[in-house]
Order: structure tokens, then C-alpha cells, then sequence
């Protein structure tokens, strides 16, 4: 076998494995991040992972998994990725394990499992309150003995900038900036496969993702005409804590230890939340929800909080804050259940949740969009075709994508804890799919004419040269606040036709805005500001990829909630009654409509939106989802 | 290094944005059980500053390259009482002027994550490393002084090259040796919904142990604060060790048990340490370093007698 050479983009979760993936079949990987690789978002995770190990007597099952996944997606995802996806998981937790992951132990010493949003049996492994943090240094570690090596060879501080493609259209390699020297250099590859994680910060500052999770990456192969899909579906959580440079998560497990979600009755009441007596509050999710009170699912709590601030003008303060309050609460058990987010808004706030309510808001908080990738369904299994080269290919021969930044895997709205497992299971699958790849490529990318690299270096130089020297007065931060405060209001938790039409039209301005750029850095040493701004620019060309898919669809889908066009299930009728029968046939009528995945395409008027069906082949789209 | 801060923790915690309620505002209260929105701007972003009133001063060291000599700029912004340095730095950069009305570069920092699990954004602030999105303003004393992390060849301003430390870490081979990265068992489509790998035993008292370890996200602190690490020494530094530690406990990572111990019973390994105690002073994790040290002496001492006599 000739040993071909790889570039892998982004060191999460799913980079690290696909590097580690492909430097197994004895290809070369060239490893490049923004940043030192055990920084990348993966380590936020604090949840866990899901695998069906079966453990606690509760006859779970994969197929329970897989039923699981596919409805929490709204039926929108791909069914056989998600069938192998569920069948590798316990495989993947043995991986970790064997690497040293310090998973969380039952008192037999064998692995724990817990209970996760959604789902009925305990099927999440867990390593503390820190399950992203270990699994990401687990890789991080054997990526570094295999830098040792030479199998992997890191590129830290360097940011990819472009993919470069052959005249036949093949990806063969990247332009890339180191951020130091600010030097913009190309690197060859037989193929390159991206894993640059999320886009939360384009609804910033009310996301709980990193600042780096930008989706820059992602925007700039779909600029180059990489598909993207399913963009207008981005998962919000109810429940992260206030902040000024980000909103950090407060976990569910808040809500489901007994916490209160309530506003004072009085708009712009100034009393301390203690002192406002029982009468004066406003409990909306206890009033609106009697059956289920605060515990809610996710995305019926952030549109209720919705309504009650933006809609209602009920917000603590006049500002887009509800309380979250434990302090009703037995202190001793809130302290040693929740010890975890107590600390976290203790540390951040300076606040103590115990004796004076939090304040939170709805943040963005994972995408299921992403870039559109391919797969090849096995015939026999109905799962996935090991090996084979179309897993994960983007549209763009010789580019692949794995983690959160393509879209295979939870449809239209994600399960908890499935976000770990796809970024390593895509990740491991895309390593053993360009591995596929580039042992059958005829020609070593060595032998290519250099034209195609030295066009894209001038190009790119060019860029910079015109960010730099731009002599207008808008300025990056300005126009990233600016991006961010408009995508929550319009493309966040509910949507509507009217305001989505102004904020296309306000996208495009925006992005003219660049015309008028002010960096105000003059240092070319380390010149952070640079990198910002053009990230922020694609920030913005990513944003209308969103906007117009959420325009696009006009329904009510997971994560995707268009109130103009809402059919809930109606009151007081079960399965089989005639009005939930009737209802059960307007769901499967719009799915002849809808159950469909958006694919956007670029051009420079502004992305095409089209559709292509979904594989529905294991569980047909019979069930409804019913909350009552 | 300057001595600590005393804390200035407040025993009151203000609300913000105190704008006094006109007397009489609650006769206002209408009939309805809500009061609607009676405008839409209390959603413009513009209003951000609303509940920042506190004018705080920094102090940052800045250092435009490795090469030239560094110096010190003050600047002043509003902060409220949830700010930390990192959302400070962050609003600095939309407009840096100084003290003196100058308009100057953006101040250079690294920051990610904002939770401190990531390590990116540690610094020296008012004499102490510590991650600088968990330095909360209300609790520092003014001028906030700001200042690289030692140790590391500095980039530029607060941005440090901290690769020494994964250097180290290769050095004492921090890692598990495995076979690959692929299942052992149940490749895809064979899993079959039941746990094939043997699974490895490990007591809850053990996990308990080995996880302090295992959270340790490479800041810098404890190296920053370490009397003995400095560029141009051998020294590993605590971290790593601490690493050697937690892979000589792991069921797998004990079968290179001595071959890790080997590399930190030479030059730059665990007798260099001076017993300052400073690394698990200043840890933001709360890692037992000086525990790990202690354990590790035990074990070198035990491996340099069954080098002498076999065993």
C-alpha cells in the first residue's frame, strides 16, 4: 500500500479520532487547530456519552437507542448512519476506556451509567461532571505519542483559510495562516477532511459555546461549494446562566431536582426576587404546563421563556433574564446533587444559587446543521457500509467533514448526550473513509502542478491585504455583536416569515459593511484582529445559509419552531381517539411535505435552498411527538 | 512573586441597574395580571451597558514581540459586578484607548472556552496565575495588574508559547499505550447491544483518586508559580508529573510503569522539585500535586532498589 497524506482540520473530538483513525492504516496526517488541540469546545461537554451497555437491569437496547435518536430528530436524520452509529457505541466506550478515560464506576468497579434528557433506561456513561474534558485528552494523548512518532504532525496557531482543488474539482489540499507571522502558506494532501466543530457564536453573546466555535471553517468550503444542510435547525437550552461574554449552561438536572422557573407579575418590578412575596410571581411553565411543570422538554421551555420576556416584556429587569430559583429547596441535598452547577455560578457570578434565584436565558447551543455528507448504506445490515470511501465525503471529491460541524446524525433536534458519541463515531468512520479513499487515488497529490496552491495563496493574500488597510469605521466586534443580537431576535428560538425577510435583507447589508472596515491594529506580529474579522465575515455568509433554510421551511419541526404554522396535538385525546387520529394524519401529511433535508448551495446572490429526501428505511415516521 | 490578594469578598450582593422606581409607580399598576412590554427597545443591544457602573482600572503589561522590550498601559472601563477579567479583555478590544485618551492595539490574550476546563487563558493577575475567565473583577484589588504568564517565551502582550509543557508530557510518555483506536470487539453492525470488551475493574476509591489527575487541562499555573521550572531547566514541572502519576495507576497505563519512572528519576525529573509547595497552592483545579510528588518519590525510590537487585 503507498502511504498517502492526509490534513485533518480541527483537533476536537472527532479530528482527533479521525487523525488517530487514519495514521492507523498507515496514512501520514497533518494535524492543524487555531489553537493548542486539548483547548477545542469538546471539553465543555459535561454530560456524558450515550452507549447501550445494558447495566442496570433495565433490558435497554440499541434498537431502543436507535428509536430514540430518530425521534428526538423529528425523523429527520438519515436512519442507517444513526443504526450503526448505536451498534458502535458500546465498541467506542471500550476504546475510551482502554485509553485510560476515567469514566465515573458502579461499587463493583465495573462502568456507571445515569439517566439523560428524553430517554427511559440509563444508557449515559459519565466521567464526573467533565465527560468532554476526559475523552478529549484520552485522544490528545495518543495523538502525542504519535507525534512522537511521526505519524502526526500538529500545526497549532495556523487557521485554514481555503481548500484547494485540482482542475478536475478534487480537493488536494489547503491554504492556511499561521496566526503568529501571519504567514498564509499552502499544504498538500491527498484528500483533507474538516472537523471544526459548531457555529454557536453567530448567535453570541447568548451561546454556551467556545469562542473559537464560529463556523468559519465550515462557511468557507461551503463558499467553495461544499453543501451545507439543515442549517435553520440549531438546538437551544432553556437554561444558561446570564453573562456578558458568554451564557454558561446550567444542566437540566436544575429543573429536575425541583427547581422553579418564575418572573415577577410586574414588568420592571425592582424588588429582590426574595422579597417579592409567592402571590406577585409568575410560575409560567407550572401555569402552562401543569402536567409536567418546570421539567418541560428543552425546547418548550425556551419558547416559553420567549414569550414571557420577549412577548410579554416580563423579563426580570425589563431584560432577557427569568429567574431560576432552588432556593425553596432542602440545601444540604440541592448542594450535594447539583454540587457541580452550584459551583459553576457560584465561580461565575459570584452569586449563591442557594440563597437568591439565578437568573438565565435560552442560549444557542448546538447545531445539527452542518456540512451535507454522504454515506453508503450497507444492504445487508441496513447500518452503515464499513469502509466505504462515501461515508462522510462532503460534495467536494476528497473532502470530508465529521463532528458537529456536519449534519448526519440528529436531524432536527439532538438527543443529550449523543453529541460526544457522533463527534467520535463521525470522526473514527470519516478516518476509515478517506483512509478508503486515498489508498485507491492513482497519483500522489506530489505529482500536481503548483498553480492551483500559488492562485490560492495570491487570493487569499489579497483578503488580507484588504482587511488590513480598509480605512472605513466599522469595526469587527461591532459587526459581530451586531450579527449576533439579530440572529437570537429573528433565526433564535421562534421564528416568523415576516421578520426573517428583513433579517436576509439585513444580512446582506451586513456583509456589505465589510466594505467599510476599520481593524484599527497595526502590529502584523500575532494580529488577532485580523483572523477575527475574517471569521466574523464568514460568520455573517453562514448566517444567511441559516436564515434563508429557516425562511424556507414552513413548518414546526424540532429545533425549528415557526408558531405561524404550529398543529399541536389536540387536548384531552389519546391514540386512536378520532381527533388524534385526525391529527396523526395532518403530522403524516405535512411529512409528505416536509420530511425533507435542506441542502443549501452557494452563490453569490445568496444560497440556493433545496431539498433531497430522507432515509426512512428502519422506523417509518409513524408517532408523532406528544408532550401532554 | 508579589504576595496574594486578600480577597475583597462583598457580604452584600448589589442588584444590578438600580434605578430607583418613581414614588407612587406602583398606584401605575394596571388591572391586567401582566403589564405588556410598553417598548420595544429594551432589546437593543446598545443598551448592554445598562448595570455597568463600576470604573475599573487596569494595569497591563504589553510586549509587541519576543524581541522588543515590553511596557505598561493603563486603561479604565466600566465593569459590573459579574464581570471577569476575560469579559473585561473582550470589551477592552472593541475600543482600546489608555488612561491618556491614546487609541491603542487590541490587547493581545487566549482565551476559549470561558468555564475553565480548556487552560487557554491563564495570566498573571495582580501577582497570581490563574485562568482569567474565573477571576471575577468585584473580587480583585485595583489597579487590576495584568501580566503574561512566566516561564514560556512570550508572543506577544498576554500570549504565551506554552509548548514546553506538551514537550514534557512526551518526555514522560503521558499517554496509555494501546493497540489502535479501533473496537476490539463488535465492529460496525456487530455490537449487538451487549458490552463485549472485557470492561477494566476500578474501585470507586481509585476513580475518586485518579480523577483529581485526570482534570488537569494544562494551564500553566503550577508551572508559572514552580521556583524550580524556568526556560533553560531540565525541570519537567508538576503537571507532568502529576501525569505520571495517573498513567502509572491506569490498569493499562501500569505496564510502563517503570519505564515512565525511569524518565523522572534522571536529570530534570522528580528530584528537582524543591518541595515549595507553590504548585498546589495556585492550581485552579485543586489538583493534589505535591500528593503526587510524594507517591512518586515512594515508587522511584522502590524502582531504584529493584534496578540495583533486580526484581
Amino acid at each position: 500500500m503507498n502511504a498517502r497524506s492526509v490534513i485533518v482540520v480541527g483537533g476536537g473530538l472527532g479530528g482527533l479520532l479521525a487523525s488517530l483513525r487514519i495514521a492507523a492504516s498507515g496514512h501520514r496526517v497533518q494535524l492543524f487547530s487555531l489553537f493548542e488541540v486539548m483547548r477545542s469546545h469538546s471539553v465543555c461537554a459535561q454530560g456524558g456519552i450515550n452507549a447501550v451497555l445494558n447495566t442496570k437491569g433495565e433490558g435497554d437496547s440499541v434498537e431502543q437507542h436507535i428509536f430514540d435518536t430518530i425521534k428526538g430528530g423529528s425523523y429527520l436524520a438519515n436512519q442507517p448512519p444513526i443504526k450503526s452509529l448505536c451498534e458502535d457505541a458500546p465498541g467506542l466506550i471500550g476504546t475510551f476506556e482502554r485509553m485510560g478515560v476515567a469514566f465515573s464506576r458502579t461499587p463493583e468497579g465495573t462502568l456507571d451509567q445515569r439517566l439523560f434528557g428524553g430517554v427511559k433506561n440509563r444508557r449515559t456513561c459519565f466521567a464526573g461532571a467533565s465527560t468532554g474534558q476526559q475523552l478529549l485528552y484520552s485522544l490528545d494523548q495518543q495523538v502525542r505519542r504519535l507525534e512522537t512518532e511521526k505519524q502526526i504532525e500538529k500545526f497549532e496557531w495556523w487557521e485554514f483559510l481555503a481548500i484547494v482543488k485540482d482542475p478536475n474539482g478534487r480537493c488536494r489540499g489547503i491554504v492556511a495562516m499561521n496566526l503568529r507571522s501571519l504567514e498564509v502558506r499552502a499544504f498538500r494532501a491527498d484528500a483533507v477532511v474538516l472537523a471544526t466543530g459548531g457555529f454557536g457564536q453567530i448567535y453570541s453573546p447568548k451561546t454556551t459555546c467556545s469562542t473559537n466555535s464560529t463556523g468559519a471553517a465550515a462557511s468557507r468550503v461551503f463558499q467553495q461549494g461544499a453543501r451545507f444542510a439543515n442549517a435553520e435547525f440549531f438546538q437551544f437550552h432553556p437554561t444558561a446562566m446570564i453573562g456578558d461574554d458568554k451564557t454558561r449552561l446550567m444542566s437540566e438536572a436544575a429543573r429536575g431536582e425541583g427547581g422553579r422557573i418564575w418572573v415577577p407579575r410586574q414588568a420592571h418590578d425592582r424588588r429582590e426576587p426574595l422579597a417579592i412575596p409567592e402571590a406577585e410571581r409568575f410560575y409560567f411553565l407550572e401555569e402552562w404546563y401543569p402536567s409536567f411543570g418546570n421539567t418541560v422538554p428543552r425546547d418548550l421551555a425556551s419558547r416559553a421563556i420567549w414569550k414571557v420576556t420577549r412577548e410579554m416584556g416580563l423579563g426580570v429587569a425589563g431584560r432577557d433574564q427569568v429567574y431560576l430559583d432552588l432556593t425553596h429547596l432542602d440545601s444540604h441535598q440541592v448542594e450535594t446533587r447539583l454540587g457541580a452547577i452550584l459551583s459553576i455560578y457560584r465561580k461565575f457570578s459570584g452569586v449563591d444559587p442557594l440563597s437568591t434565584p439565578m437568573t438565565i436565558f435560552p442560549a444557542a447551543h448546538y447545531s445539527m446543521g452542518g456540512l451535507w455528507v454522504d454515506f453508503e448504506k450497507d444492504a445487508n445490515t441496513g447500518g452503515l457500509r464499513a469502509n466505504s470511501l462515501r461515508n462522510h465525503a462532503t460534495s467536494i471529491p476528497g473532502l470530508y467533514a465529521c463532528g458537529e460541524c456536519d449534519y448526519a446524525y440528529h436531524g432536527a433536534n439532538r438527543l443529550g448526550a449523543n453529541s460526544l458519541l457522533s463527534a467520535a463515531f463521525s470522526g473514527r468512520v470519516a478516518g476509515e473513509a478517506v483512509s478508503a479513499y486515498v489508498s485507491g487515488l492513482e497519483q500522489s497529490v506530489e505529482s500536481d502542478s503548483h498553480a492551483a496552491f500559488d492562485a490560492e495563496i495570491r487570493y487569499q493574500n489579497q483578503i488580507n491585504h484588504h482587511f488590513i488597510h480598509a480605512d472605513g469605521e466599522e469595526n469587527p466586534y461591532d459587526l459581530h455583536r451586531r450579527l449576533g443580537s439579530m440572529m437570537m431576535d429573528s433565526v433564535g428560538v421562534v421564528r416568523d416569515n415576516s421578520k426573517l425577510n428583513e433579517t436576509v435583507a439585513t444580512l446582506v447589508e451586513l456583509e456589505q459593511a465589510f466594505a467599510r472596515l476599520k481593524l484599527g491594529e497595526a502590529n502584523p506580529w500575532a494580529n488577532q484582529t485580523l483572523a477575527y474579522a475574517r471569521q466574523v465575515f464568514d460568520m455573517v455568509k453562514l448566517a444567511q445559509v441559516v436564515a434563508a433554510s429557516a425562511l424556507a421551511r414552513d413548518e414546526c419541526r424540532g429545533a425549528h419552531h415557526k408558531p405561524s404554522f404550529e398543529d399541536p396535538a389536540p387536548e384531552h385525546s389519546q391514540a386512536g381517539h378520532k381527533d388524534f387520529e385526525a391529527f396523526r394524519q395532518r403530522w403524516k401529511d405535512n411529512n409528505q411535505k416536509w420530511l425533507k433535508t435542506t441542502i443549501a448551495d452557494y452563490h453569490p446572490d445568496g444560497p440556493r435552498i433545496g431539498y433531497e429526501p430522507v432515509d426512512t428505511s428502519l422506523i417509518a415516521p409513524e408517532e408523532p411527538r406528544d408532550y401532554r | 512573586m508579589s504576595s496574594p490578594d486578600a480577597p475583597d469578598v462583598r457580604s452584600e450582593i448589589r442588584s444590578p441597574d438600580l434605578t430607583t422606581v418613581p414614588d407612587g409607580a406602583a398606584g401605575d399598576m394596571v388591572e391586567s395580571l401582566f403589564t405588556p412590554a410598553r417598548n420595544n427597545d429594551i432589546f437593543d443591544p446598545s443598551d448592554e451597558d445598562a448595570g455597568r457602573t463600576e470604573r475599573v482600572v487596569f494595569k497591563i503589561r504589553r510586549q509587541d514581540d519576543p524581541f522588543s522590550a515590553p511596557y505598561w498601559q493603563h486603561f479604565e472601563l466600566s465593569c459590573s459586578e459579574r464581570d471577569n477579567v476575560v469579559a473585561a479583555l473582550r470589551r477592552l478590544r472593541t475600543n482600546p484607548v489608555t488612561c491618556e485618551g491614546e487609541r491603542v492595539d487590541p490587547v493581545v490574550f487566549d482565551h476559549n472556552c470561558m468555564e475553565e476546563v480548556c487552560g487557554a487563558c491563564a495570566m498573571m493577575i495582580n501577582g497570581q496565575p490563574r485562568p482569567a475567565c474565573s477571576a471575577l473583577i468585584e473580587n480583585l484589588k485595583q489597579p487590576i495588574v495584568l501580566e503574561p504568564l512566566p516561564k514560556f517565551p512570550l508572543i506577544r502582550d498576554l500570549l504565551v508559547d506554552r509548548n514546553r509543557m506538551f514537550e514534557h508530557l512526551k518526555h514522560v510518555q503521558a499517554w496509555v499505550r494501546i493497540d489502535g483506536p479501533w473496537a476490539l470487539t463488535g465492529a460496525l453492525g456487530g455490537a449487538g447491544g451487549t458490552q463485549k470488551e472485557t470492561c477494566l475493574r476500578v474501585s470507586q476509591q481509585q476513580w475518586a483518586e485518579d480523577y483529581l489527575y485526570s482534570r488537569c487541562m494544562s494551564c500553566g499555573c503550577c508551572l508559572a508559580a514552580c521556583p524550580q521550572y524556568d526556560e533553560g531547566q531540565d525541570f519537567v514541572g508538576p503537571a507532568a508529573l502529576a501525569q505520571v502519576r495517573l498513567m502509572n495507576a491506569q490498569p493499562t497505563g501500569k505496564f510502563d510503569r517503570g519505564e515512565r519512572l525511569h524518565r523522572i528519576m534522571g536529570q530534570g525529573g522528580l528530584s528537582d522539585c524543591g518541595n515549595a509547595q507553590n504548585c498546589v497552592r495556585v492550581c485552579p483545579k485543586a489538583i493534589p500535586l505535591t500528593t503526587a510528588i510524594g507517591e512518586l518519590g515512594r515508587a522511584t525510590t522502590v524502582q531504584a532498589l529493584k534496578d540495583l537487585f533486580g526484581g
